[in-house]
């Protein structure tokens, strides 16, 4: 409840600001637009606004599990090898410096103007937290416990792979899931900029196209709407996934209170 | 937390009955013989020459300073890290020790996420047996934990999970068990009835125990061995007459006391 207090004296606080700085300054409509004329904006137009919202949604949201997944799958790989690791971790480091927005307009020539190509830069940009974070977890499994179920397993009839795989189902990757929800974490708050920027480069429906449709017509107030309605998108989407989260780890947070 | 402690385990242990037997725990007892030619840390040779010997269904306690090799002759004998050459390990049935080996450290190693049940479980499920889930609630019933089994660790007590990790332990029917400055992080008064409850459970097992407390290994040891001198030697002490766990009030217990402190401050004077 407190929580929510907060967050709505912030919210509330900086439109204020806003208004204030309107009211102060009396620029023009197409320049800085008003709260309240934002709100109209969006009343007035809220089919066109929630229609494009869905599409943007749709991408983030199917961003993620890809993203989740593939980077989930690496972040495996690389920590069952040694060897792989050496050819990889370049190629990972590359996925992250080339900048989105350079190759964004090849993704839209391979990929078309549909959202394969949006949903293709959002797997990209959250490929690399959950990669890291998850590598980074399995890696600092405690060599405490290693030592231990190393004892276990010697007395075990069983092929190495088979012990290895139950090493980590049962021990490595639960002690990273920590680790992998704060890459999960940061991968949220920055998977809508990956379908922002594919929609802009080159789109026929999303927030992103919207806002260049609209900043291109002066429409101002509707740019912000749109622009609001991302914002309370991605908002909600980090909320929601950081609940989530702390449900599924309900263990961590105890256990922090005590180390 | 603390009613948990009164139970039928515990002052079975402490009259000194042995206790009910554990299903499946029908081990014939293993002696161990150890020789050591070298233990290097980080490339320095700490431990030279050293042989050790572990009486079948015996508790040996070993003593000695930090820094010492308590640790690496436990990991060695573990098989965690690799033995210099020249070293060899015998045991009185001529088998390997290798599987036969049951491990409990100073850090209760819970599994933050899983029950007191499944945490007991974790060495099968690892080996990829089926888990037996009654052996489990019998042996946690015998730390006294038997109202606890679906609790997560982070609920108990540091008393109640290195009871977990004892029950964890016991679950393998290993002949032989390494323990290592188990109670250590513990109160005093939770250490005292620990000690009891391991002597207790552990009967019949070849135990090497290691500890810096000589009152700690004067109550469970049958063999106390002290690690000193310069270079490193193993020096054992007398035996005591009564049975572990033993009451520290006695004079012959002061005695050896005094003869393992004697020991270990001799050390200390050599260093710089």
């Amino acid at each position: 409840m407190k929580r929510i207090f907060q967050i709505s004296m912030t919210i509330s606080g900086l439109l204020g600001l806003w208004a204030l700085i309107v009211w102060l300054t009396d620029l023009p409509k197409f320049i800085l637009p008003a709260p309240l004329q934002v709100l109209q904006k969006f009343v007035q137009r809220y089919p066109v606004i929630l229609d494009n919202a869905a599409t943007t949604l749709l991408e983030i949201i199917l961003g993620l599990c890809f993203g989740i997944l593939l980077g989930m799958s690496t972040a495996l790989i690389v920590s069952l090898s040694r060897n792989l690791r050496q050819w990889i971790l370049p190629v990972l480091i590359a996925s992250q410096a080339v900048p989105v927005f350079a190759i964004a307009p090849l993704l839209v020539l391979w990929f078309d103007y549909g959202i394969t190509s949006k949903v293709v830069m959002a797997t990209l940009i959250i490929y690399f937290p959950v990669t890291v974070g998850f590598l980074d977890g399995l890696n600092r499994t405690s060599t405490d416990w290693q030592d231990l179920a190393r004892i276990y397993q010697q007395g075990a009839n069983s092929s190495a792979l088979a012990s290895m795989a139950r090493l980590y189902w049962y021990i490595k990757v639960p002690f990273a899931l920590p680790s992998l929800a704060s890459g999960v974490r940061v991968a949220t708050a920055v998977a809508p900029i990956g379908a922002v920027v594919g929609e802009w480069v080159g789109s026929s429906s999303g927030l992103g196209y919207l806002m260049l449709h609209a900043n291109g017509r002066m429409q101002t107030d509707l740019m912000f709407a749109s622009l609001l309605t991302l914002t309370v998108i991605s908002i909600t989407l980090y909320y929601l996934v950081d609940f989530l989260l702390k449900r599924a780890i309900s263990w961590q947070q105890t256990e922090d209170q005590f180390t | 937390m603390v009613a948990n402690d009164t139970d039928a385990a515990l002052l079975a242990a402490q009259r000194g009955k042995p206790s009910p037997r554990l299903a499946g725990a029908n081990l014939p007892p293993v002696g161990v013989q150890i020789n050591l030619s070298q233990i290097a840390f980080s490339g320095k040779p700490i431990l030279e020459d050293l042989s050790l010997t572990l009486t079948a269904g015996e508790h040996t306690c070993l003593l000695g300073p930090s820094g010492v090799g308590k640790t690496s002759i436990l990991k060695s004998l573990a098989g965690l890290i690799p033995m210099a050459e020249g070293s060899s390990i015998q045991t009185t049935d001529d088998e390997p020790v290798v599987g036969r080996i049951a491990y409990m450290g100073q850090s209760d190693l819970l599994l933050p996420w899983a029950s007191v049940l499944d945490n007991v479980l974790i060495g099968q499920k690892l080996k990829g047996e089926r888990p037996n889930e009654g052996k489990a609630i019998e042996l946690l019933k015998l730390v006294g934990l038997a109202a606890n089994l679906a609790d997560r660790p982070d609920t108990l007590s540091g008393g109640m999970r290195q009871r977990v990790a004892l029950a964890r332990t016991l679950m393998e029917d290993a002949p032989i068990l390494l323990v290592d400055e188990p109670f250590s992080a513990l109160d005093a008064i939770t250490r005292h009835k620990l000690q009891a409850l391991l002597c207790d459970l552990t009967r019949d097992r070849t135990v090497l125990m290691i500890t810096h407390d000589p009152m700690e290994a004067l109550r469970v040891a049958d063999q106390i061995i002290v690690l000193c001198g310069q270079p490193v030697k193993a020096v054992k002490i007398e035996k005591l007459a009564t049975a572990a766990p033993r009451d520290l009030g006695s004079p012959d217990i002061s005695d050896r006391y005094d003869q393992i402190m004697s020991l270990l401050e001799l050390d200390l004077r050599d260093m710089p």
